[in-house]
């Protein structure tokens, strides 16, 4: 997977966090620092979000 | 293509970019609609598409939308019908039981003690699920009716009003996996068995995949299962019993990424070519 130069922070930790280059908005992406899940909110200009919980209703 | 197409998420699994990717090799002009931000007014119709499809995670907003946006002329996949069966497991276990589908046998109890003569009229072990979920979320094997009375007072006195809904159903041994048949349309293009030592063999929960030839049982048997819920998109899960083939669920917004290797199949693609031809059926 190819990775951006640009790397974001992560708001939970501010450790770096590695995008694709393909990412795209609602993506979830894992900080590999501390291991919350993000959620790109918007793509320009970038904004990372915690990735909302898991709710009783969700799945396949 | 002329049909305007949306497709509805809400996280972004692997999934909806496959399938993202596919639309765009074809051409296809589509909006994203982010179900978190929808407002979907009851009185006029808000939404200037010809055909919605929906890949949310969530099932009450999965079915609240595409139940608003048929009712304003929108051809919805999977349709409001399908959604409210596939996302219901009593509403699944009645449909398949109408159309004669080989399925578990299931009895609904709304009391703890009620619960209890249920199980113990199956014999343990005992399997209780929740009405609705997913992802193998809080469906318990209970070993004993020790355990099952434990599980019965945490789901009454802890659950909300859905978990105090037990569907109880016989518990069958397997040889340690299920079978998934993936559906588009009428027909079966892809099956996978789903292997665990753990007794549930969800690949959420960590099951691995290996490709699974798609028989003429299998074919019949999962058609007939989509068929009795309304047919679409869905995922037949199936599993082995001493009796032979016999349908766990149907699914409305099925988990794929992982059967694409193992298959050969290029599922996402299949889906969405069926897409594109119910939205030129629907413009």
């Amino acid at each position: 997977m190819t990775m951006t130069t640009t790397q974001p922070t992560c708001p939970e930790c501010e450790g770096a966090v590695a995008l694709p280059a393909d990412v795209m908005q609602g993506e979830i992406i894992p900080c590999d620092d501390c291991g919350v899940e993000l959620e790109v909110k918007v793509l320009s200009p970038l904004e990372l979000a915690m990735a909302p919980e898991i709710q009783e209703d969700w799945g396949e | 293509m002329t049909t305007r197409l949306a497709v509805v998420t809400s996280r972004l699994r692997a999934e909806e970019r496959l399938l993202f990717t596919e639309l765009e090799h074809r051409g296809v002009d589509f909006t994203r609609l982010d179900d978190g931000k929808l407002q979907l007014s009851l009185a006029e119709a808000t939404q200037p598409f010809d055909l919605v499809w929906n890949r949310s995670l969530a099932f009450g907003r999965t079915l609240y939308t595409v139940r608003i946006l048929e009712s304003q002329g929108v051809t919805c996949v999977n349709s409001a019908s399908v959604v409210a069966t596939c996302g219901d497991k009593v509403l699944t276990s009645l449909a398949l039981e109408r159309a004669a589908v080989p399925t578990l046998k299931t009895t609904v109890a709304f009391t703890p003690e009620s619960a209890l003569a249920a199980m113990e009229a199956f014999g343990f072990p005992v399997v209780l699920k929740p009405v609705v979920g997913s992802w193998g979320r809080l469906v318990a094997r209970l070993d004993c009716r020790s355990a099952a009375e434990a599980v019965l007072e945490d789901r009454a006195t802890l659950g909300s009003w859905h978990q105090q809904i037990f569907y109880v159903q016989e518990y069958v041994e397997k040889p340690g996996r299920d079978l998934r048949v993936f559906m588009v349309g009428d027909e079966p293009i892809a099956a996978v068995y789903r292997t665990s030592e753990h007794w549930i063999t969800n690949t959420a929960r960590g099951a691995t995949v290996q490709n699974c030839p798609v028989t003429d049982e299998l074919s019949e048997l999962a058609t007939a299962a989509a068929h009795a819920v309304g047919g679409g998109l869905l995922a037949v899960d199936l599993v082995e019993t001493p009796d032979g083939l016999s349908v766990l669920e149907v699914n409305h917004s099925g988990e794929f990424r992982n059967s694409i290797e193992p298959t050969g199949v290029n599922i996402p693609a299949a889906m969405v070519d069926w897409v594109i031809a119910s939205a030129e059926h629907a413009s």
